[in-house]
């Protein structure tokens, strides 16, 4: 079958790799209708994420058909057009009991700190992703669900993560009735989150970034105000002058390791490696929140340290919370209201790839080519 | 600098927008509380585990953990030097630089290690096609020719610098 297939920092190609296979009595085998390129798989693409090995085939966002079934899978039938959620979770073990299905226990032996992950290198797991014409996806009763009938499969490939983690920075950030929301990093997650923290009473919802075609895509996609910090100077001095001085309620990080703005987080951060990422939106979160004020994170960083004020979040009672979003539990609400019309997560798609062309589509997303907002890729299957 | 002055603009409903505040009452929302606290942790390590998949190749465990997990990832088993220093990361905790660095060192020897395996095998990677340069060159040609302008004019500097003639005569 046709993978996409990592080679390297910044290298990655189609290539033919065996079919997967059924591995556990709970696993399927699903033929990729939908794979998305997520933001935080150029962590991955960049060299970022340790244990990232040559040969993996990434992709945490996708859509398929089963076509195989293991002996104990029993909610799902050969022929089902379901969308897997990225968290991989075993519904069992304690965290997953409590709902935190991004917190899997029994799901990624490499490491305790996150769960498992679809193509997302071995600290997550060492699970090959769905950028691919088929894909092993354990766990098959869990966290799987069927595509509702007459959901568009954009629209469902886009409740895999984009649209749950979205949600979730808003649920995490405890939005009340009238606050301001600022939202750093208009990304995909970031543009969903300001449009979610419409949906839990924010009555100002900003959001901060560089990349101008994407400021604009915000104002339009999720009708909140956008600025350019390279023309605001200081953010946080603009964060104190438009909540006459007192911060804002909540901050929300939807940048994670990959933040510009910031000469010495950009060094330390994402070319010396030096620390897990540049922490410049977290950083900038921090200083741009009221006094007791929350800031929920899902950027994503690496494994080790990173440089953040942090004497200013004891001095300020701050609240952080930050997850993986926990996208089964989530699912319900969410395709309701996509179903409502509340939600439109298919309007954040720019680019329909063939996965042939995964190599460019990488490279058009990273470096924010053709006004590109959220790629999908196509497998020659799906395109029939 | 900021020139505006300092101003409030908070707490008013926002009827404009679709879906406002639809899930602003946590009694109304579903997906509330994130976490159902239930105590189980207090029982330890003993929830009955799933199915335990085969071990059918090397997989490397976190030492924060007894065992291997349920299920696992099966793709690029630690093979060559790479392996070798990936095996001894895990020697060392998550919480450790030992665990990371060597990691991110593995990683990179990895790469040259795919190469030379694609060599071995026949296939001379296409550097070109895998960093998506066509793509570049389709929507940026100008970056992407001073790119490669760049690339070449270092080349060419380093072959004139060590090959060039140092003797006086």
């Amino acid at each position: 079958m046709l993978a996409m297939n990592y080679r390297g920092t910044r290298r990655v190609r189609v290539s033919q790799k065996p079919m997967p296979e059924i591995l556990h009595p709970q696993d399927v085998i699903v033929r990729v209708t939908r794979s998305c390129i997520c933001g935080s798989d150029l962590h991955l693409y960049n060299g970022n994420v340790p244990d990232t090995r040559v040969g993996t085939t990434f992709g945490h966002e996708f859509t398929g058909i089963v076509e195989e079934v293991g002996g104990d899978v029993t909610k799902l039938k050969v022929g089902d057009h379901i969308l897997v959620p990225f968290n991989i979770a075993c519904g069992t073990c304690v965290f997953c009991q409590q709902e935190l299905f991004g917190n899997c226990h029994e799901s990624n032996p490499q490491a305790t700190a996150v769960g498992g992950i679809f193509g997302y290198s071995h600290t997550a797991g060492g699970y090959d992703g769905g950028q691919a014409e088929y894909v092993r996806v354990p766990y098959a009763n869990v966290g799987p669900t069927i595509i509702p009938e007459g959901m568009d499969v954009d629209d469902a490939v886009m409740l895999t993560d984009v649209t749950p983690t979205g949600y979730q920075a808003a649920e995490m950030a405890g939005i009340q009735k009238g606050d301001t929301v600022m939202v750093f990093g208009a990304g995909p997650v970031g543009i969903m989150a300001a449009r979610c923290a419409w949906l839990f009473g924010a009555h100002r919802v900003i959001i901060i970034d560089h990349v101008e075609y994407r400021l604009e895509f915000a104002r339009q996609y999720a009708k909140c105000e956008a600025y350019n910090f390279r023309s605001l100077g200081d953010v946080v001095l603009f964060a104190k002058k438009t909540t006459d001085a007192l911060g804002a309620d909540v901050c929300i990080d939807a940048v994670g390791a990959e933040a510009a703005g910031n000469a010495l987080q950009t060094i330390t951060g994402r070319k010396t490696l030096l620390q897990a990422g540049s922490a410049t939106a977290l950083h900038w979160a921090i200083n741009s929140v009221k006094k007791g004020g929350i800031i929920s994170v899902v950027g994503v960083y690496g494994p080790t340290d990173n440089l953040v004020p942090i004497g200013n979040v004891v001095n300020k009672g701050l609240t952080i919370r930050a997850n993986q979003a926990s996208v089964k539990r989530l699912l319900p609400r969410l395709i309701e209201h996509v179903q409502n019309g509340v939600l439109d997560p298919k309007g954040l798609i720019t680019h329909r790839i063939p996965l042939e062309d995964v190599a460019d589509g990488y490279r058009i997303f990273s470096d924010k080519l053709d006004n590109c907002v959220k790629p999908v890729l196509i497998p020659p299957s799906a395109r029939m | 600098m900021e020139k505006r002055p300092f101003e409030n603009n908070r707490g008013s409903e926002r009827p404009d927008i679709k879906g406002w505040g639809i899930d602003a009452d946590p009694k109304n929302d579903p997906t509330y509380p994130y976490k159902h606290r239930n105590n189980g942790e207090h029982k330890g390590y003993t929830w009955e585990r799933p199915p335990l998949q085969p071990v059918t190749v090397e997989v490397l465990h976190s030492n924060e953990r007894p065992n291997i997990t349920a299920v696992f990832g099966t793709t690029s088993p630690p093979t060559g030097l790479s392996g070798a220093i990936r095996r001894f990361a895990f020697k060392y905790s998550e919480n450790s630089y030992g665990h990371w660095l060597p990691l991110l060192l593995a990683d990179r020897v990895n790469a040259v290690e795919g190469v030379l395996d694609d060599i071995r095998h026949g296939h001379f990677p296409n550097i070109f096609a895998e960093k998506g340069y066509k793509g570049k060159w389709k929507h940026d040609p100008a970056g992407t020719a001073a790119r490669i302008g760049m690339i070449v004019g270092v080349a060419a500097l380093a072959f004139w610098w060590f090959t060039r003639d140092d003797d006086d005569d």
